[in-house]
């Protein structure tokens, strides 16, 4: 059985950083380089780059043929970095001269880039791969005219429950049901929590509405006293397969791995409505090797790569060729690969500007209560 | 001679104090003084900072909910100290005058901690006291409890990390200042009639006050800016200051509010190291 764990903490709070304590995390966040140091040379994108590509992305998130197959096939050196949530990244291209060329922000950070023009938009020409996507990966509210990113891997937010205890369900109210007091786990993200309880009480996960956020933090406020507590999915999933809760809010990636091992468990999409959140490629404004960046990422649009990933990933691949090459058990997994009436009740985040600052507000108000 | 000897010092001091001068000046100084500026600017809505007079930072601190998060954030720190102290100090009250020739091997097992991050050492404490974990399992075995227990993502499992990752920090200093103690001190106490409760409180602990000074504080100043244990053992279920600084600077993108509070932090930590020096160790440190 692969051991890993794909997409550690989505969730925003950087564990990993941890022990640097608040100065340190501070002065992480002015002063951070990227351990490579890519030397001079070959900016521009003409085709006398040296053979060098700096990627950045989220920890245990490509296949181990992924990148031995792109150093094989162009005699481009790979330098790969792990970052633990899109603020994080946020944080170090702001900061300027990240270093990286290739960097794996997820749908709502994209917009947020955009808008904070770090990002370079792509030359389509170099991508002839883009012909494979999926109709479903394209015209993202996040980046209308494919532009600046392309899709990497998608997958779903939703719940892990023990089967043979909870009983069957299907919607947030099992989140909500004060029989499972203290065996429930949230994740540890203000638009993935309060984003459920938006859900739950019929509303979008980007409401901006005064009056429905406000309903949503009294929900949050009800759900509290249930909970274990407020972690990455990543964290959620073992406690769910070692029995210390009965239900978990995560990641379908983390969710399937857990529902391979052991047939108690069950993974759903709840109603009435769930994230859909998709991660994508994208390449900073300062980026070295803009024209190596190009390559790679045509080469994660081949059907065999994208299908490689999704098979050792356990997420969704937004490439349409790769699909007939996944493996049987995975797509035999509704949660995996939703039907269309599921896919239609799915949701993407989507940056919400000023009121970011009240959702953050309001998650605080929560978690300090 | 003399003269030119005493310049020759000089410069060597210079050459010395350089490097460290150095070094805090662009690591810490300057970090600072950026933080305190930035605390006075304007947030963009997408991150960055305009610099500018803004003192509404300041007064979004006093808003009552991130008032609470401060007055529990001292709370808990004045908690962990109190609770180091009323543990660190028989210990090292112990290996300091009855550890004999085991002295040094004891004092090298409270420091062995150290040997490990801090976070594989909190990480360590989810394995251990979680639903099937060590503690439960012993608990189960020895017929104590039937049901697993819930021991972890509490407020007591965080109070319980906190005393463990900051016990060392007390006990140090305390061994210390009572290693240095003149055990001849308490024979004379104790020849002039003073009981033995009487000799520890009139001459024992005032003597090891330095220790104590040096390790509350020691202890009190990463207390106060934890972030990582209220997450890993408490489930993120207590926000504590540096949490939400933390929160700002990443979720919220809003710089000027997270140096803000950055300064409030530093600020009040100097103000309640300033009084508790006055207060409860002045007088006792000029006895010395």
């Amino acid at each position: 059985m692969k051991r890993r764990d794909a997409r550690i903490s989505r969730g925003r709070f950087l564990k990993v950083m941890g022990a640097a304590g608040v100065a340190g995390s501070t002065l992480s966040v002015l002063a951070c380089q990227p351990n490579t140091s890519p030397s001079q040379g070959g900016g521009g994108g003409g085709g006398s780059e040296e053979k060098q590509l700096n990627l950045y992305n989220w920890s245990e998130y490509v296949a181990e043929s992924t990148i031995p197959g792109f150093e094989e096939q162009t005699g481009i050196q790979v330098t790969q970095d792990f970052f633990s949530s899109n603020e994080d990244l946020l944080a170090k291209l702001q900061a300027g001269g990240s270093g990286y060329d290739v960097i794996v922000p997820s749908d709502y950070m994209v917009s947020i880039m955009i808008k904070s023009d770090v990002l370079q938009p792509l030359d389509k020409s170099k991508i002839p791969n883009m012909k494979n996507l999926s109709p479903n990966f394209r015209g993202l509210p996040y980046d209308p005219d494919d532009e600046y990113s392309v899709a990497y891997q998608w997958g779903t937010t939703g719940i892990l429950y023990n089967r043979a205890e909870v009983g069957k369900i299907d919607s947030w109210d099992a989140m909500w049901n004060p029989e499972f007091e203290g065996q429930i786990a949230m994740i540890n993200d203000v638009r993935e929590t309060l984003g459920a309880a938006l859900y739950r009480l019929g509303y979008s996960v980007n409401s901006t509405d005064q009056e429905q956020l406000q309903e949503a933090k009294a929900a949050l406020l009800e759900q509290k006293p249930l909970l274990r507590g407020y972690f990455a999915s990543t964290e959620n999933r073992p406690l769910v397969q070692n029995g210390d809760i009965l239900l978990g809010h995560v990641f379908s990636g983390d969710a399937i791995t857990a529902v391979i091992e052991n047939e108690d468990l069950e993974y759903i999409i709840p109603r009435p409505r769930a994230t859909r959140w998709i991660d994508n490629m994208a390449i900073p404004a300062g980026a070295q090797h803009p024209g190596n960046a190009h390559k790679f990422i045509n080469y994660i649009l081949e059907a065999k790569v994208g299908a490689d990933l999704s098979n050792y990933t356990y997420y969704g691949t937004p490439n349409e060729a790769s699909l007939p090459m996944l493996d049987k058990e995975l797509t035999e997994l509704p949660s995996f690969n939703p039907p269309d009436e599921v896919f239609d009740r799915l949701e993407v985040i989507e940056d919400t500007g000023e009121t970011t600052r009240e959702y953050e507000r309001i998650f605080t108000e929560v978690k300090s209560a | 001679m003399g003269r030119s000897k005493g310049r020759g010092w000089s410069l060597g001091l210079a050459g010395l104090l350089g490097p460290v001068a150095f070094w805090l000046g662009l690591f810490f100084f300057v970090p600072l003084l950026m933080i305190l500026a930035y605390s006075f600017g304007t947030s963009g809505v997408y991150g960055g900072i305009t610099l500018g007079f803004n003192p509404t930072n300041y007064l979004k601190v006093f808003d009552p909910l991130y008032l609470e998060i401060v007055v529990r954030t001292l709370f808990i720190a004045t908690l962990n100290t109190l609770l180091c102290l009323a543990l660190g100090y028989p210990l090292a009250y112990f290996i300091a005058l009855k550890g004999g020739s085991w002295k040094h091997a004891l004092i090298l097992l409270v420091m062995i901690p150290f040997w490990t991050s801090l976070l594989l050492r909190a990480y360590a404490w989810v394995v251990i006291l979680g639903g099937n974990g060590l503690a439960n399992r012993t608990l189960q075995f020895l017929g104590i409890t039937d049901e697993p227990l819930t021991l972890i993502f509490t407020p007591q499992a965080v109070t319980m990390g906190m005393v463990y990752s900051y016990l060392p920090f007390m006990i140090l200093p305390l061994y210390a200042a009572l290693e240095k103690f003149d055990v001849r001190l308490k024979e004379a106490a104790q020849d002039l009639g003073a009981s033995r409760w009487q000799t520890f409180w009139r001459v024992t602990f005032p003597l090891s006050m330095p220790g104590v000074i040096a390790g509350s504080i020691l202890v009190f100043i990463p207390s106060a800016g934890e972030f990582v244990i209220p997450n890993l053992l408490g489930g993120s279920r207590t926000v504590m200051m540096g949490n939400l600084i933390q929160q700002q600077f990443l979720n919220a993108r809003d710089w000027a509010f997270g140096s803000a509070l950055s300064v409030m932090l530093a600020v009040l930590l100097l103000g309640a190291i300033l009084f508790y020096i006055r207060r409860v160790g002045a007088e006792k440190l000029e006895g010395v």
